[in-house]
C-alpha cells in the first residue's frame, strides 16, 4: 500500500546573478515516485544530482529561495505546507547523514527525547538506547564525544522513537566502516519489516542493494527508472536505461566478471 | 575524570597568571620610559604656579631628593619595588595617595560602566536576535543600519548630542558632574547620583550595542542555517521553541564571552564619555592626569586599566572553558 506519492515534482532556485538579474535554476524536474509500506526504496545517484533536495522537499524544509511545483500525497492527501508542518517528525522522519545534524551543545539523550511524539519520552529513550546497545552514560554525552557508530545509532534512534510511518534516510552510510554500515542497513530493514516505508538515499548502489526492495536511479534531478532490486544482476541486461547499466557495471566486482568473460 | 578537568584549569590559570605578570612588567616599563621621554617636568608639575619662586639651587636639591639624576633603570627599579610593596605614590593634582584616588574614582566608574555594560549587553543581544529572526525584512535593515551608523559614531559626539537634547533643551537631566554642585557630600542622595549617571551610561550603551548586536545577528543566522537546525525543523520544531532550544543555546556563550572581552572598549568609551559629562570617574582622572602631568597617577591608572581589561579577557576565557562542553574534553570516545 502506497503511503507517500511524489507526482511530477520540480524544485528550482531563484538566484541573483551579476547585475541583479534574476534567474531560476531547476534542480529537480518532473520527478514521480512512491513509497510503499513494508518496502525500502533506494534512491541512487551521483552526488549533486538533487537527492537531498528531494528529501527536504518531501519534509518541507527547503531553503527560502527554493520554489516547488507538482504534488506530494501522504495517505492520499495532498501535502500542503501546513500539513507538512504537522506531519514532519510525527509521520515522516528524517535520518540525517552525519553527527553535524545534532545540536553540539545539547546532550544526546535530550535530543532523542525531544523526538518522542507519543507517550513517555524518558521511557522511550531508555528503551531505544537498550535496543541499539547504547550504554546508559551515552545519554549524558555531547555529540562530539560520540564515535561514528554511536552517532549513527543516535540518529536512527530519533527516527525510531518518533513513531513515524515514513523514514527518509539521507546518505546514512558514508565514512563508516563496513560493520557499522551493515548495522545501519539492518536497522532500516527492521523499520520496513515493521510496516514503515523507507526511502534510502545513497550514492553507494552496492550497499543499498543489500537491503532495498526497489531502486530508483536518479540522474540530473529526475528519476530515470525504478527497478526491482533483483534486476541488478549479471550484466545489467534487465535494466532499461544506459545510465543504470553503466552505474551497475561500474562496480568493481562487475567489471571483474566482464573482463573474465572476454 | 573530574580531577583532570580541574587540573587542566589549574594549569591554565597558572599560565594566565604568569602572562599577566609579564604583561604588567612590560607595560610598566614601557609607560615609565614614555613618561620619562615626555616633555613633562615632574618638578614643575608638582610645584605648579609657585615654580617662579623656586631657585635653580632648590630645584637641584629637589631633583637629588627625588633621585631624578640617577640612571633610568635605577629609577624604574625604585618605582617598581615601591609598587610591589603596594605604594603607588601620591597624586600631584589631588594631593592624595594614588591608590585612594583610583579607588574612589573606580567606584564612580564601576557604577557607570556596569550599567552601560548590562544595558548594551541585553539590548544589543536582543537586537541581534530580532534582526536574525527577521532577516532581510525592514526590521533587520533598520537594526543593521543603526549598528553600522553607530559603529562609526565617536563617543564624545554622541555624548554631546545627548547632553544638548536631554540636559540643555529638555532639562530632564543635570548637565554634568557626578553629584549636584554646591551640595555637601553627606546630603547627596542616591536619586541624585542616578540622575547624574543616566546620560553618560546611555551614551556608552547606545554606542556599545552595535558590536554585540551585529555579532549576535551574524552568529544566529549561522546557527539557523546549520544542519542541526534543519534537522530540528525536520523533527517538527519551530518558532520560539526552536529558537529557545537550539538558537539561544548556541549563541549565548559567544555573546557572553564577547561582552567580557569588550572591557577595553568599555574603558575607552568611559574615558571619553566621562570627559564630556565631567563625570568624576577613572576616565576623567586619566585625562586630567595626562594633561596636567600627574605622573604617579597616570602610571597607576595605566596599570589599573591593564588589569581591568586583562581580567575581562580572563573571565571570557574561563567561561568558555568551564561552560562549553567541547572545551572540557572529558571521557571523549571520539578522541580515542
Ligand atoms: N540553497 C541552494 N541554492 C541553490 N542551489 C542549490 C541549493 N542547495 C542545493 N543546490 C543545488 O542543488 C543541487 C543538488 O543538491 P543536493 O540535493 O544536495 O545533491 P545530492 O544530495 O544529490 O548530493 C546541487 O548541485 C546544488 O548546486
Ligand atoms: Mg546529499
Amino acid at each position: 500500500m502506497s503511503i507517500l506519492e511524489v507526482d511530477n515534482l520540480s524544485v528550482s532556485f531563484k538566484q541573483y546573478t551579476s547585475g541583479l538579474r534574476q534567474h531560476t535554476q531547476e534542480v529537480i524536474s518532473n520527478l514521480s515516485m512512491e513509497l510503499v509500506s513494508g518496502e525500502i526504496l533506494a534512491v541512487v545517484g551521483a552526488s549533486g544530482s538533487g537527492k537531498s533536495l528531494l528529501a527536504h522537499a518531501i519534509l518541507g524544509i527547503l531553503p527560502s529561495n527554493a520554489q516547488t511545483s507538482g504534488k506530494i500525497r501522504f495517505d492520499g492527501e495532498v501535502l500542503t505546507t501546513k500539513l507538512q508542518e504537522q506531519l514532519r517528525g510525527k509521520e515522516i522522519a528524517l535520518v540525517p547523514q552525519s553527527v553535524s545534524f545534532l545540536d553540539p551543545l545539547m546532550r544526546v539523550g535530550a535530543q532523542v527525547r525531544t523526538s518522542v511524539r507519543k507517550g513517555k519520552a524518558k521511557e522511550a529513550q531508555k528503551k531505544v538506547f537498550e535496543r541499539y546497545h547504547l550504554k546508559e552514560e551515552v545519554e549524558n554525552m555531547y555529540p562530539f564525544q560520540l564515535s561514528g557508530g554511536m552517532a549513527r545509532r543516535i540518529l536512527v534512534s530519533t527516527a525510531m522513537v518518533s513513531g513515524a510511518r515514513v523514514i527518509i534516510a539521507d546518505e546514512p552510510t558514508p565514512g563508516l566502516d563496513s560493520v557499522v554500515i551493515k548495522e545501519a542497513l539492518t536497522n532500516f530493514r527492521e523499520f520496513a519489516d515493521q510496516g514503515c516505508a523507507v526511502m534510502l538515499i545513497s550514492h553507494d548502489i552496492e550497499s543499498a542493494l543489500q537491503v532495498a526492495d526497489k531502486v530508483a536511479v536518479f540522474y540530473g534531478g529526475t528519476v530515470l527508472e525504478i527497478a526491482p532490486a533483483e534486476n541488478f544482476e549479471g550484466n545489467g541486461d534487465r535494466l532499461q536505461h544506459h545510465y543504470s547499466k553503466a552505474l551497475w557495471r561500474a562496480l568493481p566486482q562487475n567489471d571483474f566478471t566482464c573482463e573474465f568473460k572476454n | 575524570m573530574r580531577w583532570r578537568f580541574t587540573r587542566n584549569l589549574g594549569i591554565f590559570l597558572f599560565w594566565k597568571a604568569i602572562k599577566m605578570a609579564s604583561l604588567l612588567v612590560a607595560i610598566s616599563f614601557l609607560s615609565f620610559l614614555l613618561v620619562k621621554q615626555s616633555p613633562i617636568d615632574p618638578i614643575q608639575a608638582y610645584v605648579g604656579a609657585d615654580m617662579l619662586n623656586v631657585s635653580p639651587e632648590q630645584r637641584e636639591r629637589i631633583e637629588e631628593y627625588w633621585g631624578l639624576n640617577e640612571p633610568i633603570m635605577e629609577q624604574f627599579w625604585s618605582w617598581g619595588s615601591a609598587i610591589l610593596s603596594g605604594d603607588l605614590g601620591t597624586s600631584m593634582i589631588y594631593r592624595l595617595p594614588v591608590s585612594e584616588v583610583i579607588g574612589e574614582r573606580f567606584i564612580n566608574s564601576i557604577a557607570l560602566m556596569s550599567t552601560a555594560w548590562v544595558l548594551s549587553g541585553i539590548i544589543g543581544f536582543s537586537m541581534g536576535v530580532l534582526a536574525a529572526m527577521k532577516k532581510d525584512t525592514w526590521i533587520d535593515r533598520i537594526i543593521k543600519w543603526y549598528c553600522y551608523t553607530l559603529a562609526s559614531t565617536p563617543t564624545f559626539w554622541m555624548g554631546l548630542l545627548l547632553l544638548i537634547v536631554f540636559a540643555v533643551w529638555l532639562n530632564w537631566f543635570p548637565v554634568g558632574m557626578g553629584v549636584p554642585a554646591g551640595v555637601l557630600a553627606e546630603d547627596v542622595n542616591i536619586m541624585d547620583r542616578i540622575k547624574h549617571l543616566i546620560l553618560p551610561a546611555l551614551t556608552l550603551s547606545i554606542i556599545g550595542v552595535a558590536n554585540i548586536a551585529l555579532h549576535t545577528r551574524q552568529k544566529l543566522i549561522e546557527v539557523l542555517s546549520s544542519d542541526y537546525v534543519v534537522f530540528a525543523r525536520a523533527r517538527g520544531e519551530k518558532g520560539f521553541t526552536l529558537f529557545w532550544r537550539h538558537g539561544l543555546r548556541n549563541i549565548a556563550l559567544p555573546a557572553i564571552t564577547l561582552q567580557f572581552a569588550a572591557f577595553s572598549e568599555l574603558f575607552g568609551g568611559a574615558v571619553l564619555a566621562e570627559q564630556v559629562f565631567s563625570y568624576p570617574g577613572l576616565g576623567q582622572a586619566t585625562v586630567e592626569a595626562g594633561l596636567r602631568g600627574d605622573v604617579p597617577l597616570l602610571l597607576g591608572l595605566v596599570l589599573f586599566s591593564a588589569i581591568f581589561v586583562f581580567v575581562g579577557n580572563l573571565i571570557a576565557d574561563i567561561i568558555y572553558r568551564v561552560v562549553d562542553p567541547r572545551t572540557r574534553k572529558e571521557q571523549s570516545y571520539a578522541a580515542k
